[in-house]
């Protein structure tokens, strides 16, 4: 079992290592030219080479990759073009800010749609069932800015609950940020909560077809401690495979999200970097991004196999 | 040995599916405190049905619509939810077909023994272990202290068949439904659970409903049968006049199929000369297992050889490496003298055609989404390159062939029993013109009289045809009557390959001896003395 780990974890950073080249390659095909973006007006054809040996762009592509991937291992994420600004210095408070939105986001949605896909299976057909059914698919079916707006008009226009603006700086209290990042965390729970209560309802009918799901309620045993003793532990590798698609869509899926409340979270530092075409920023983020994903799959996928006792006990 | 109050009482028994449909008609059972009652039938014949209506359970898309259980005297449709779930698995518990599906993967043997006497408050988490041990101890496991602690994949069919008769006896309940609880093990093994279960049934004074389709095995265990045809009772009674003096004409026909089986032999007279087929010193391997060891096996013109082994022992491998599905690791296949491929995909059409499969199970090996024309037309074109009219004259004089009507090529298979599907694969593999038809188990999947059909048929083939067969069973019954030679296949290699009647007259290599002695026999008296011989040491 460790060796299967261990494949996964290898392969997770295989993964990572390919989506950075990726990365790399891609931003060498982005329209436009940082160095003429840059200069503007001042480009002649001297000032522009002469800038582009400044920034390194002359040097083989290659090699530029490895040294920004050997950097990069070491916290060192270069400089921005646009402001000189030391890159790790702008991210790291904006990628707290979104891993809190995140992590808010996660402990409303992950309990509540895993256990209403449970009560959903349990009563599968009955009216909770299809009530919840209903108006997942419908938030998963409208556009997040229109989830966004359509509560800022609920909770802020008309009950003044909470502010349409999440606007928090390092100085913000943690009930503060709470307060202030409700709304985005709402409409993110809405948006990921369809996806993983589907998933967890249809994993756990499935698994209460099988013969020792029959077999055990012929020892009498209740419908909810069926579900809980047998259904569920075998249906949780999909669960937990949804569920980390879905948190990590919660970090990288955030940017409209944070565009619409004004939160600065690292999907609009992105945003801002791609269209000043600041390479190095989108690049930053590119990898962040990619980390956060293929990490929180590898983990999924590693605790699939820790709650599958076929794997993990071998004949 | 049966006292007087009947602990299970059930009357007008009848169960619909919600479409309407009755499955099980008007059934009584009348079942004393220590008796077994044996329920008889093909598939569908409401067995399995009747027996979860005695738990008041019915599947998904089935109800029980009338009639009364009496379980002790009270009613059991009457009670409400909790009432029933309190009778089931404490006054009457299930043993299912499949225990390796029974049980639960993801938990601990032990866990799930010990779950019904906790849950129904009989008994504190401690001593429901230490009664299940002594449970696994009376069932034979190995080392029944730590048994327990292994997780169901980590142990045998048989043990596990085992395990789940003592989860059925932890709440030491007064009734069991035992559902086919043999008939997913080798023969061998299922002797062993059948001499353990009705040691249970004994010892603990069990009422017991044995279902089964094997009127050998019923004879063993039963003290009554009752014969069940399309959810209605045929006849019931005594074990040995059911199985003596059947009453009705089914019944007699179920009997007679039985019967057959221990008399008829197969014919030398379509036994040509000339070798077709020989596989020489042949190993192959699934990664680091082997699981044909050097293997010789040759087949003659219009002969069949019959190739019986335990499952796991390398049976359908072989057929693998003869087809070129699996390329062996060693050794050599000649047809007509001629080198194989070692692979399929290296072997010209020619050397396609000449041998041909019919699987296990029909069902799976039909594309369900393609008409029987489509299905037995497609090896007429690819292999003799016919085409539109030309195909489907073919296909209808296959299904004659097999006995089919002609208006059957627009047919998709979910329209077909399982009797006609396997008669479609058959045909199918017969439009190649074979000269060789591997045979894995093909009448395993079926009823003993569609079975019996299929057999026919076969044989019929076989003289009209000229075909060579080989025949993979583990039913030792069908060997003697429709094999020429026999090969006995134990974990990889042969033990024996000879002629039929001589590996059964013997002296029989030991392996071939157990399994020829572990057939049950329709005989209420076989299993005594299987177990008597075995007390002498036999």
């Amino acid at each position: 079992m460790l060796k299967l780990i261990a494949t996964r974890a290898i392969l997770g950073l295989a993964t990572l290592f390919a989506v950075s080249v990726l990365i790399f390659v891609c931003t060498q095909f982005l329209p436009g030219d940082v160095a003429a973006a840059v200069l503007q007006q001042s480009a002649t054809k001297e000032t522009l080479a002469a800038f582009r040996r400044e920034l390194g762009l002359d040097v083989p592509a290659y090699i530029r990759f490895f040294d920004w991937l050997w950097r990069a291992l070491h916290g060192d994420l270069g400089v921005a073009l646009t402001n000189g600004r030391v890159i790790i210095d702008v991210i790291r408070p904006r990628f707290a800010n979104t891993m809190f939105l995140a992590g808010y986001a996660a402990i409303i949605s992950v309990p509540l749609s895993v256990g209403l896909g449970i009560v959903a299976a349990i009563n599968e057909g009955r009216p909770i069932d299809r009530i919840s059914n209903i108006i997942t698919l419908m938030t998963i079916s409208v556009p997040e800015f229109f989830v966004g707006y359509v509560l800022i008009a609920i909770f802020t226009v008309e009950l003044g609950l909470f502010p349409s603006l999440a606007t928090v700086d390092s100085d913000t209290g943690f009930f503060d940020r709470i307060y202030a990042t409700t709304l985005p965390a709402l409409t993110l729970t809405l948006l990921v909560a369809a996806h993983m209560l589907r998933m967890t309802r249809t994993s756990v009918l499935s698994v209460m077809s099988s013969p020792y799901i029959e077999m055990a309620f012929l020892k009498g045993l209740t419908r909810s401690r069926v579900v809980a003793h047998h259904a569920l532990p075998n249906a949780a590798a999909p669960i937990i495979t949804v569920v980390a698609l879905n948190l990590a869509y919660l970090v990288v899926g955030v940017v409209v999200v944070e565009a619409v409340f004004t939160y600065p979270g690292i999907g609009q530092l992105m945003v801002d970097a791609v269209t000043k075409r600041d390479v190095p920023v989108i690049q930053a983020c590119g990898l962040v991004f990619a980390a956060v994903f293929v990490g929180l799959n590898t983990i999924a996928d590693i605790l699939a196999i820790l709650v599958n006792p076929r794997l993990k006990y071998r004949r | 040995m049966a006292d007087e109050t009947p602990i299970l009482k059930i009357h007008g028994l009848t169960v619909e599916t919600i479409q309407g449909n009755t499955i099980v008609d008007h059934i009584d059972i009348d079942l004393k405190r220590g008796e077994v009652l044996g329920l008889i039938g093909e598939s569908g014949a409401g067995k399995s049905t009747i027996g979860l209506a005695a738990m008041t359970y019915a599947r998904a898309g089935c109800r029980i619509t009338g009639g009364t259980i009496e379980i002790d005297g009270t009613d059991v449709r009457l009670l409400d939810a909790a009432g029933r779930r309190d009778v089931r698995g404490r006054r009457i518990a299930y043993i299912a077909q499949s225990a390796a599906a029974a049980f639960n993967p993801a938990q601990r043997i032990i866990d799930q023994v010990c779950e019904g006497p906790v849950v129904h408050g009989l008994m504190s988490r401690h001593e429901a272990e230490a009664w299940a041990i002594e449970l696994f101890r009376s069932l034979d496991l190995p080392k029944p202290e730590t048994f327990g602690r292994k997780y169901p994949h980590q142990s045998s069919g048989g043990q596990l068949q085992r395990a789940m008769a003592a989860m059925a006896m932890s709440c030491r309940p007064d009734i069991l439904v035992l559902d086919e609880p043999t008939t997913a093990l080798d023969v061998t093994t299922q002797i062993e659970v059948l001499i353990l279960l009705k040691h249970l049934i004994r010892e603990y004074r069990t009422a017991a409903l044995y279902i089964t389709h094997d009127l050998a095995v019923v004879a063993q265990v039963a003290d009554r049968i009752k014969v069940l045809r399309h959810g209605r009772q045929v006849e019931e009674g005594a074990t040995d006049a059911v199985l003596h003096h059947p009453r009705e004409s089914y019944t007699s026909r179920l009997v007679a199929v039985r019967a057959a089986a221990a008399s008829e032999r197969v014919s030398l007279d379509t036994l040509g000369e000339e070798t077709i087929l020989s596989v020489e010193a042949t190993t192959a391997a699934y990664g680091p297992l082997t699981v044909v060891n050097r293997v010789s096996l040759d087949i003659r013109h219009g002969e069949t050889v019959a190739v019986v082994g335990e499952s796991g022992s390398g049976k359908s491998t072989l057929a693998r490496i003869i087809t070129g599905l699996l390329p062996p690791s060693d050794g050599r296949i000649r047809f007509k003298g001629r080198v194989l491929s070692k692979s399929l995909a290296d072997r010209s059409r020619e050397d396609k055609r000449i041998i041909q499969l019919v699987y296990q199970i029909p069902d799976v090996a039909l594309n369900p989404r393609q008409a029987v024309g489509e299905i037995i037309g497609r090896p007429v074109h690819f292999y003799f390159g016919k085409s539109g009219q030309q195909v489907t004259a073919r296909v209808k004089e296959l299904l004659r062939l097999v006995e089919l009507p002609e208006d059957y090529v627009s047919r998709m298979p979910m329209q077909l029993s399982g009797g006609q599907k396997q008669r479609i694969c058959i045909a199918r593999a017969l439009a190649a013109n074979p000269e060789l038809v591997i045979l894995d188990e093909p009448t395993s999947a079926l009823d003993p009289l569609v079975a019996e059909e299929i057999l026919k048929l076969l044989k019929r083939l076989q003289a009209e045809l000229g075909l060579a067969y080989m025949f993979i069973t583990h039913d030792l019954d069908v060997v003697r009557r429709i094999a020429h030679r026999t090969a006995v296949m134990l974990k990889g290699q042969f033990v024996a390959f000879d002629s039929t009647d001589r590996i059964f007259a013997g002296p029989h290599h030991p392996y071939t001896e157990q399994l020829i002695n572990a057939v049950p026999v329709m005989r209420t008296d076989w299993l005594e003395s299987v177990l008597a011989l075995r007390a002498k040491g036999g």
